[in-house]
């Protein structure tokens, strides 16, 4: 039986697939496979990240243009056989833009690009994607975006609330995000969107290890 | 096929916040123009297109419902004139 394998996809643009590769192999001694997005073959691969980065240059909206990869189409199968998906910051923004999550990722409020890192609660266990010890689980994780304010109407809301579908809360909200959201889930819990970056948190000597735990999730079947 | 000319207006949605066209609507009033209740910043695309008159609208709705605006943030108006 061949190895698990975690997909990681580039898009023109994407930054972050390489850290995502490097956290994956080199800490967690998961195999990975970059997939072109004009692939649509997710047939080798048994999970899948969307990396940080600027598809397509975030023309028009953040993730409009690569909505309409082959790949993405592909995705909508890969996601409904319950294989997990993991979308980090742009690969967040993707996910809503393609409908695979509700609500959109618009300009931060103060308009500034934040890069730090930040407090998090874990809302939800749905899904497995964090460890959740305790009512009041916390982890810290690095934030890098201008355009991470996540937006949903009341309604929208009301339904992540109710499906416990919230996945990371900020403890402190940075960017304006609506009810402080910087994660949420899909129903079936296999695909995770978070503007924060667990691959940027894989290691002490780089500042912690909080995302280990995400990214190791991806082997979850 | 006729040739068309469309331009789309696109902008945010009432509910949405859009601190770019506060930081402009501040940067107004630095210029010593005062006055201004509100101000918002929207997109404007313009298309060329050769169609059918009876399915003009069809293309420029989906264009604008799937890839233009993102109708959770957006709202948008079109104007299609026959070249």
């Amino acid at each position: 039986m061949a190895s698990f394998t975690v997909g990681i996809v580039v898009f023109p643009g994407s930054n972050c697939d390489r850290d995502v590769a490097w956290a994956l192999e080199a800490c967690l001694d998961i195999k990975t496979k970059f997939l072109w997005h004009e692939s649509s073959d997710l047939n080798d691969v048994d999970s899948i990240v969307l990396p940080g980065g600027f598809s397509y240059g975030d023309y028009l909206r953040c993730g409009a243009i690569a909505r309409f990869s082959p790949l993405i189409n592909a995705l909508h199968d890969f996601v409904k056989s319950g294989r997990r998906v993991l979308g980090i910051c742009n690969g967040f923004q993707i996910l809503t833009e393609s409908g695979f999550l509700p609500g959109a990722l618009v300009a931060n409020k103060n308009l500034n690009f934040i890069c730090d890192d930040v407090d998090l609660n874990v809302i939800t266990s749905k899904g497995g994607w964090f460890k959740k010890l305790n009512k009041k689980q916390k982890i810290k994780l690095p934030i890098a975006h201008g355009e991470g304010r996540y937006h949903c109407d009341q309604d929208t809301l009301k339904n992540l609330i109710d499906n416990d579908l919230i996945a990371l809360k900020y403890k402190t909200n940075p960017n304006g995000s609506t009810s402080d959201i910087a994660g949420i889930t899909n129903k079936n819990g296999n695909v995770l969107g978070l503007m924060p970056h667990p691959e940027r948190a894989c290691d002490e000597s780089i500042g912690g290890i909080d995302g280990l735990y995400t990214l190791k999730s991806l082997i979850t079947q | 096929m006729d040739q068309f000319e469309v331009k789309v207006f696109i902008r945010l949605r009432p509910s949405v916040l859009d601190p770019a066209g506060e930081a402009i609507k501040s940067a107004s009033s630095k210029l010593g123009v005062e006055g201004i209740k509100s101000l918002r910043i929207g997109k404007m695309i313009e298309v060329k297109i050769e169609s059918n008159e009876e399915n003009i609208k069809e293309k420029i709705d989906l264009l604008c419902d799937r890839l233009f605006a993102n109708t959770v943030i957006e709202d948008y108006e079109y104007s299609i004139n026959k070249l």
